[in-house]
């Protein structure tokens, strides 16, 4: 057989029928279900009198809307401010309810967001296809799967036949070597690549992230990584199984127990990209060469370094884009040529389906730890990444650094990532944000957000504009 | 699904590159619980001088006259005029629902993001690819002519101007059939639950782990 990428061997293995048209019929193993995509696609099977195909499979959580102070959540959905909100959460638990499928409700203490929650469980595992209607479902591409967003006509195709139709992309292979400098994070390396690759550089192919950086990468690293494939345009990213995959998913709730360890231990091993495979497309970047980053504009391929000044547009040769540079200027009350370490900070934000698991609040907690919040920032939220999360960092005492600093400490959810609950910034204000998304009013009617790594929000947080969080470390 | 076959209405710009869903129907009104009524908030931040909020009745807001669906000329619009990348960003079909529910039935554009573009074709919205080149010849024609039309024309996969001018465009088979015929792609899928039941038949036994139940 001829050399297959890992993303050849994922299509390969769950092909269920090809079409002439150059379409086909995927099997999907695994659905994750929250309570803003779906609702459309439960009222479709109700309205053509369809079950769920395997309703296993699916495993289901609020995320988007819940509140995440612990007085608004102590009463559960019926607790709920928002009634719009309210509806949605509940509509959710009375969807899981009547179609039966399994639902971590809102104060579970498995609760979270759904890519946080889906790795964690054992839920999501190497070789398997994912779905979500969801586009940040990439991050489980890190476990060595295929892993990509559905719209929610789609969430309802894949509930009703366990399936989808799709068109196999192209492979792209991002390679990162080298070894990361002291401070530099996945987070970085992510945002480095599509700073370099920009956010179209990837639509219609998969991505495998491969190279020394990324194999002494943690998972959590890897799934950050992988997490912001979309930002690049790619709707799946990937990393090949190694031994950091496997000792990751051992053991977790659903993972395989020891009978079928063996097995499939067996098969998750051959999840890697051969010898001499075909990629369409090859990017390199130098790992050494990755600078702590900060995004200046309103989308993810906006973003310096943290020693750089926000550009000029008169640069940019191409209108199209100079024009969007002009705008983002605008809109981020920001001037060209202006340093990076000058732009004050309103808000910090800790949290995301990017960068919410324990190594992320450690991170953040080790920059903050003996240090206070500069008085110039109004709020600092840390909101874990689930209820398992927080109980961990609980455990470590990280809760108490955090808020010794003046960081809030909250109940997980996807918060001010995409402001759907009551966490959102106010026009004009500027925050250090550890999710994947700087579009115009995403954290917020006006709000104006910055990119950056938990390192880097935290010292943020602390110095109230931005720093370098090498310099920062080396300070204490 | 409402099918498309051919289409003549106004065009309207959205003149800029890498518009997000964000940007068409902001998060806000995603609490929705249905498919309808995403029109009135189709761009919302660009359109209105306030802050949009779920369930409000728009009629009263202060509009953004420089918008250009809330000048005379491009009212009735039903074909949008963009650049490259629309919509790209979070996976939400709120966004083809919001396009829809409008009045759009087809976007143009030099590319657009991968999961916006699947979603439209379940919404009998038609995604249409044209050259950069030709792109901004259509955004010139339109600029320079008010009342400025074009049909679209699937079957033949053409866009034809006022004045005549040609251009043709790819489309996939599968999703032109679906989308000629407004097709149910559920209906089509679970003709083939055969094959489907086999391969699971199949996967059991070489990984059966994939098959554990979620369980709480």
């Amino acid at each position: 057989m001829a050399a297959r990428t890992l993303y050849d061997k994922l299509w390969d293995t769950h092909l269920v029928q090809q079409r002439a048209d150059g379409s086909a019929l995927i099997y999907i193993d695994r659905h994750i279900v929250h309570e803003v995509t779906s609702p459309q696609a439960f009222e479709g099977l109700r309205l053509a009198g369809r079950k769920p195909w395997r309703v296993d499979s699916v495993l289901a959580t609020p995320d988007h809307n819940v509140p995440t102070t612990a007085k608004e959540r102590a009463s559960g959905v019926s607790g709920i401010e928002d009634p719009v909100s309210q509806i949605q959460v509940k509509t959710l638990d009375d969807n899981c309810d009547e179609f039966g499928i399994v639902e971590y409700k809102i104060n579970d203490r498995r609760q979270g967001i759904v890519h946080v929650v889906g790795p964690e469980s054992g839920a999501c595992l190497p070789g398997m296809t994912i779905v979500c209607g969801d586009s940040h479902t990439a991050t489980n591409g890190a476990l060595g799967a295929l892993a990509h967003g559905i719209g929610t006509s789609e969430v309802e195709h894949v509930l009703a036949t366990q399936c989808l139709v799709a068109k196999k992309m192209q492979n792209m292979l991002v390679e990162v070597n080298g070894e990361l400098g002291p401070g530099v994070t996945s987070k970085d390396v992510v945002l480095a690549i599509i700073g370099k690759i920009g956010t179209a550089g990837g639509t219609g192919y998969a991505i495998e992230f491969a190279g020394d950086v990324f194999r002494a990468m943690s998972m959590e690293g890897r799934m950050t990584v992988c997490n912001m494939a979309i930002e690049a345009g790619a709707r799946a990213g990937m990393v090949a199984v190694d031994d950091i995959t496997l000792d990751y998913v051992k053991g977790r709730i659903y993972a395989p127990t020891e009978a079928q360890w063996a097995q499939a231990e067996a098969a998750w091993r051959d999840l890697k990209s051969d010898e001499g495979a075909h990629f369409d497309e090859v990017v390199t970047l130098n790992g050494a060469d990755i600078l702590p980053q900060v995004s200046w504009g309103t989308s993810p391929e906006m973003v310096v370094g943290v020693d750089d000044v926000v550009p000029t547009p008169a640069n940019e040769a191409d209108p199209v884009k100079r024009e969007g540079m002009e705008r983002a200027l605008e809109y981020m009350g920001l001037t060209a040529g202006q340093a990076i370490k000058d732009i004050k900070l309103d808000q910090v934000f800790i949290g995301s389906c990017t960068n919410s698991r324990i190594e992320d609040m450690r991170a953040a907690a080790e920059v903050v730890k003996g240090r206070q919040k500069a008085a110039s920032v109004k709020q600092a939220m840390v909101v874990p990444g689930s209820g398992l999360v927080k109980a961990q960092a609980e455990a470590e005492g990280l809760d108490k650094i955090f808020i010794a600093a003046g960081f809030e400490w909250r109940e997980p959810g996807c918060s001010m990532c995409l402001a759907m609950n009551a966490d959102k910034l106010g026009a004009g204000e500027h925050c250090a944000s550890t999710s994947n998304r700087n579009f115009e009013g995403r954290q917020g009617y006006g709000g104006r957000t910055h990119l950056v790594s938990p390192a880097m929000a935290a010292a943020a947080g602390i110095a109230g504009h931005f720093v370098d969080v090498r310099e920062f470390v080396a300070q204490a | 699904m409402k099918s498309f076959t051919k289409i003549t209405g106004i065009a309207a710009p959205m003149d800029r590159a890498n518009v997000d869903t964000d940007m068409i129907i902001p998060k806000q009104f995603l609490k929705s619980i249905k498919r309808t009524g995403f029109g009135k908030n189709l761009f919302d931040e660009l359109r209105y001088l306030d802050e949009g909020k779920p369930d409000q009745e728009c009629t009263g807001r202060p509009l953004n006259t420089e918008f250009p669906l809330n000048q005379e000329r491009y009212q009735g619009a039903s074909v949008l005029l963009t650049r490259k990348n629309f919509g790209c960003g979070s996976s939400r079909e709120h966004a083809p629902w919001a396009l829809d529910d409008y009045g759009f039935r087809c976007v143009i554009a030099p590319s657009f993001a991968d999961i916006f573009y699947n979603n439209c074709f379940k919404n009998g919205l038609l995604p249409l690819v044209l050259s950069e080149e030709d792109v901004e010849t259509l955004f010139q024609q339109m600029y320079a002519t008010p009342g400025y039309q074009l049909t679209v024309d699937l079957a033949n996969q053409q866009v034809v101007t006022p004045g005549g001018d040609v251009f043709t465009f790819e489309v996939d088979e599968f999703r032109k059939h679906c989308l000629i015929n407004g097709l149910d792609d559920i209906g089509l899928t679970l003709e083939q639950a055969d094959a489907i039941k086999a391969y699971e038949a199949e996967r059991r036994q070489t990984a059966p782990w994939l098959f554990d139940a979620v369980k709480n």
